[in-house]
């Protein structure tokens, strides 16, 4: 009997993980002794990171948009399906339209999602740039302002940690080329008592900050928002008005984790190195729904996929696998329209956060491009 | 700390900062004036960062153990 893997999700991990299996299994795929499932619920992919562009129109929503299937290797099948239920115990995967899958080797990749209604008046008072839709009524709003207090508010556990700080640096820049800068405040909140939860970046990001007059206020933890006073109030018993609200709203993972008993909030109980749930040695997660204590990005995503193809390309041949994950995780953080800085960290070395440079700048540019040769395992 | 009765446990441990941290905010503001708290974290950054937020909001650190592995922080809702 051929040998079953299922991947759960294709977005940047899920397509990632398949490619590369399909890669390192071609012969066998070939030959009918492997199949490999990836069932998703979207017919699309977004390459997330270029929402920030939209908002700012330097990238337009079709330039980030690709169809999901020709991502895939043709040697994967694709089935776009909402899955209802994974059955660890019995290895069994039930999908929305009735379809039933057994694995002997499942890929959790479901990532995460923002859940503004855990935040009453989050929805209705705040924008957000965190999918597509709301980052283009975002930039809609934009076009349309003309100066007032904008406050970019942030809830946790959220992905992309650096997104936040991006998108204050590049509000500057945007409201300084329209020349509204005189007539704007930028105001920016952080749950805990400092401006971002890696300290270095936090300290790298005050500086900034204060260079460019940009005013802050930590351990702010949304507790509401009233939509017709323009008002945020804080768990702290404190309050922010504004004119422009840009809430980044906490995070949970995908419905069907909880709903499978995996985990609360939908985070998946991972081993750090191993990359397996919990005591299924059969069972890998990869990318922000993992509960690793480390940054949800699509970095993040991508070195665990490597590590998760190569751990099931040797437990197949070989019956054991000497691969593990170190932690890896590198992002360019744009501290404006024209420069950026960049990070690497893992688990056993913090990060240090370069002087932003127009090199760096470029090379995020070019990443955002480069993106689909990397999803498609080319990278 | 022995001694004290713990009324609420939140085992926060694996959870990545600042995730100890909003486990425990949303407890005290969930909980009834006098709960005693614990939360367990493997994450040094917690010993720093949940004595100043309990300052910001007035509400009391009863202590910091530190247990093989991880810190046990305890915690009253005193208003
Ligand atoms: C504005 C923004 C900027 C960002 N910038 C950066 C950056 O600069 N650098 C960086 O490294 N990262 C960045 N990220 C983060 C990055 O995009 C994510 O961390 C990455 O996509 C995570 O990959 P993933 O595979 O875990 O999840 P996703 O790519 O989100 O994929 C999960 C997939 O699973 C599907 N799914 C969920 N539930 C089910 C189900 N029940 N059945 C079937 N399918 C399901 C979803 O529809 C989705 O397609 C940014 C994100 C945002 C929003």
């Amino acid at each position: 009997m051929a040998k079953k893997i299922v991947i759960v999700g294709g977005g940047t991990g899920g397509t990632i993980v398949a490619n590369l299996l399909a890669r390192n299994l071609r012969s066998q795929i070939s030959g009918g002794k492997i199949v490999i499932d990836m069932i998703t619920d979207k017919p699309y992919h977004i390459y997330q990171p270029g929402l920030l562009y939209v908002v700012f129109d330097r990238m337009q929503p079709e330039d980030i948009v690709r169809n999901q299937r020709g991502l895939v290797d043709p040697l994967v099948n694709v089935l776009i399906d909402s899955v209802l239920n994974i059955d660890r115990d019995n290895k069994k995967i039930t999908t929305e339209t009735g379809h039933n899958f057994n694995y002997d080797y499942l890929v959790i990749a479901t990532g995460s999602r923002t859940v503004p209604e855990l935040i009453p008046g989050l929805a209705e008072g705040a924008h957000t740039f965190y999918t597509l839709d709301e980052a283009k009524k975002l930039r809609d709003s934009l076009a349309r302002f003309e100066g007032g207090k904008v406050v970019i508010s942030v809830g946790v556990p959220h992905k992309c940690p650096v997104a936040p700080l991006e998108m204050t640096f590049m509000l500057y820049d945007y409201f300084r080329q329209k020349g509204i800068l005189n007539k704007t405040e930028i105001y920016y909140t952080y749950p805990i008592n400092r401006v971002h939860a890696l300290e270095p970046v936090s300290n790298w990001a005050v500086q900034e900050f204060e260079r460019k007059s940009i005013k802050y206020e930590t351990f702010f933890n949304m507790e509401r928002v009233d939509p017709d006073k323009k008002v945020v109030y804080s768990m702290e018993d404190t309050q922010v008005d504004y004119d422009l609200l840009i809430a980044i709203p906490p995070h949970k993972g995908s419905q069907v984790i909880e709903t499978s008993g995996i985990g609360k909030d939908g985070w998946v109980p991972t081993d750090k190195v191993n990359l397996n749930n919990d005591k299924y040695e059969d069972v890998f997660v990869v990318g922000d729904t993992t509960n690793i204590p480390i940054s949800k990005a699509g970095s993040t995503a991508h070195f665990e996929s490597e590590v998760i193809a190569e751990i099931i390309t040797s437990r197949i041949s070989t019956g054991f696998s000497l691969r593990q994950y170190n932690g890896k995780v590198l992002c360019f953080i744009e501290s404006g329209f024209d420069a950026a800085s960049y990070i690497w960290f893992d688990y056993n070395t913090p990060p240090k956060p370069t002087a932003p440079s127009k090199m760096l700048h470029w090379m995020k540019l070019t990443y955002n491009q480069l993106y689909w040769s990397t999803v498609k395992g080319s990278l | 700390m022995e001694n004290v009765s713990i009324d609420q446990s939140i085992d926060a441990r694996g959870s990545a900062c600042p995730g100890p941290l909003m486990e425990l905010i949303r407890a005290v503001k969930s909980s009834k004036v006098g709960t005693v708290i614990e939360v367990l974290s493997s994450e040094r950054g917690s010993i720093n960062d949940v004595p100043s937020w309990l300052d910001k909001v007035g509400q009391m650190l009863i202590g910091i153990e530190e247990v093989t592995s991880h810190w046990r922080i305890v915690v009253k809702k005193v208003k």
